[in-house]
């Protein structure tokens, strides 16, 4: 299968439910997609361009929301997530506490998807900004295939959601005939021994081929796929990770800063036999150097060749 | 005759809900009097006056008129308004700020009758328009109205939701801004000038209209629909920080000052002649 744009098959998901549902919107800060335009043109009521206003954008999907609309708002990740950060704090995480708004926020260039465009567009914050909101469930899949699911969840939930896109086109990693239960929140692509590698979104694609080329040599490590980063079944995940010795979190986002690396750790400190969890991710500083993603990564310690060699080093210890 | 008495009864009940507000601040040792009653005189306009739509018994009532508080630290005022109306016992007021009290010193939605939770400037229109919307596409004809203070008016996210409501025509929508030409350090005009005020949101799209904050019969004008205009409307309200207690009148430090035992005689006394003999 090609590869595909996770945007474009959610947007697609989202427009079939429209039609039967006249309580959705979707509102966009000016950001486009080819599958939008579909959508704009059957409702045009119903879609908005609120312009390059992502403040707005929030406070105006709160509106809607408290008067019982259920309400996708769509932007650049880390200019929906960092630039209102405040209305999504206060009229949405905040006034979800005490009544219904069911405002789902679709943010595209997760991680470093927008890697030649630079740091003002990279997005390394957002899991930990997000998911330190009290009431805000935080999505972060690795392909298309969680795209219908993901549309079920955020309309059904009723509650403020943050749906982390990555923002290039990607293989899937799932087949249909062997889709996880979303609910769960996470899936066991890999079983392995000693060292268990946790990632999400783009990651776990890195992490595939490491744990593939890891397996060749004979070294056979666990591969957890988390995509659901708040409301996961935490028991089942921590019986998962209690089968290994060390964990390691992947993700595109600073280390020990709140993000994957503090989902995992903090999980398995609350676990009966806790683990170690050796990060990785980008240090403390931004990225200026140019590139592809490949080559950030490469820059950055993050190759799949450099995390085979980490993790050789993990296993011998 | 019936205006006349109409406007008495409006002036009688701003100058009890001064009092209340003046007890509640004293008695809590905190909150921000001088913008509480700059604004006093709109909240009682529009909820004696025959302006919004409401029913206490039931806060939520699908029917309801919308009226956010976006300068939400005045919530004092509107507080004494709510409790006074029966959204909750009058009892609650004595409790403001207090431990384990419905009333902090911003509103939130635990409170009967509020709206949304504002205490961060900035955010209540935009809220406002997507409500505005919400009644549009529902063909509902509740009118939104949002009050902020003209302090507010320095914060970006202002002027986003002023282009938004003027695009999308929003025309149940009412801004009313408290020009009381105060902020906490200095007045408005010497730190972020807003002026001309009117003159900006009219090139905004909007509907504009200036009017004294402290006038029944302007306000009560002022805030009657206007059915034939396609465009949300804005009333400049141009007020007094302070109104009401001579000494807090247009000082600076009363933004959110508590008056000591000898400013609470004068106030109380003050106020109290406004009172209507019994």
């Amino acid at each position: 299968m090609k590869p595909e744009v996770m945007r474009d098959i959610l947007i697609e998901e989202i427009y079939q439910r429209m039609k039967g549902n006249d309580k959705i919107f979707f509102l966009s800060a000016d950001f486009g997609s080819p599958a939008l335009d579909q959508l704009r043109e059957d409702f045009p009521d119903r879609f908005i361009n609120v312009g390059i206003a992502e403040q707005n954008l929030i406070s105006v999907a709160a509106g809607l929301g408290l008067e019982g609309y259920t309400v996708f708002a769509y932007a650049i990740a880390p200019f929906l997530t960092m630039r209102s950060f405040e209305q999504i704090r206060i009229s949405l995480a905040l006034m979800a506490q005490t009544r219904e708004v069911n405002v789902n926020l679709i943010g595209v260039g997760a991680g470093l998807s927008y890697d030649v465009t630079g740091p003002t567009h990279h997005c390394l914050e957002d899991i930990a900004l997000m998911r330190l909101l009290p009431n805000v469930s935080v999505v972060s899949p690795s392909d298309a295939s969680f795209m219908s699911d993901i549309a079920t969840y955020a309309i059904s939930n009723n509650k403020p959601c943050y749906i982390r896109l990555d923002g290039k086109a990607l293989p899937r990693l799932y087949p249909p005939e062997n889709q996880p239960l979303f609910n769960d929140g996470f899936s066991s692509l890999r079983r392995g021994k000693k060292i268990c590698l946790v990632s999400t979104g783009y990651m776990t694609h890195v992490a595939l081929q490491v744990a593939d080329a890891l397996s060749k040599e004979g070294c056979l490590v666990g591969l957890v796929d988390l995509f659901l980063l708040k409301d996961l079944n935490t028991s089942k995940l921590k019986s998962e990770l209690s089968t290994y010795d060390i964990l390691v979190s992947m993700e595109e986002g600073f280390i020990w800063r709140g993000g994957l690396d503090s989902l995992v750790a903090s999980l398995t400190l609350s676990s009966k036999t806790p683990k170690p969890v050796y990060p990785l991710g980008f240090n403390d500083a931004y990225i200026f150097e140019v590139g592809d993603r490949k080559h950030l990564h490469e820059v950055a310690g993050l190759s799949v060749d450099r995390i085979i060699e980490q993790i050789k080093t993990l296993d011998g210890q | 005759m019936a205006e006349t008495s109409r406007i008495n009864i409006l002036a009688n009940k701003s100058a009890e809900l001064r009092l209340s507000v003046l007890e509640m601040v004293a008695a809590a040792k905190k909150g921000h009097i001088g913008g509480a009653y700059s604004c006093l005189d709109i909240l009682v306009t529009l909820y004696y006056g025959g302006i919004l739509r409401y029913d206490p018994a039931d806060p939520f009532w699908p029917l309801r008129d919308r009226f956010i508080l976006s300068k939400g630290h005045s919530g004092s005022a509107l507080f004494a308004v709510l409790a006074d109306l029966g959204f909750f016992d009058s009892s609650e007021l004595a409790r403001y700020c207090c431990n384990g009290s419905i009333l902090g010193g911003h509103p939130d939605r635990k409170v009967p009758g509020i709206e949304a939770d504002t205490g961060s400037l900035g955010h209540g229109l935009g809220i406002g328009a997507g409500m505005a919307l919400a009644a549009k596409m529902d063909g509902a004809d509740y009118r939104v109205f949002v009050l902020v203070g003209d302090g507010e008016c320095n914060e970006g996210s202002v002027w986003e939701a002023l282009v938004f409501a003027a695009s999308h025509q929003l025309s149940n929508l009412t801004l009313i801004v408290d020009r009381n030409r105060q902020c906490v350090l200095d007045f408005t005009e010497d730190c972020a000038p807003l002026d001309p005020l009117g003159e900006r949101l009219a090139s905004f799209g909007w509907e504009v209209e200036e009017v004294d904050g402290h006038s029944f019969q302007e306000l009560l004008t002022a805030f009657e629909p206007k059915p034939s205009s396609a465009r949300p409307r804005a009333i400049v309200a141009n007020t007094i920080k302070g109104k009401g207690v001579s000494f807090m009148e247009k000082v600076l430090k009363w933004h959110h000052s508590v008056p000591n035992a000898e400013e609470l005689v004068i106030a109380r006394a003050e106020l109290a002649a406004k009172m209507p003999a019994q």
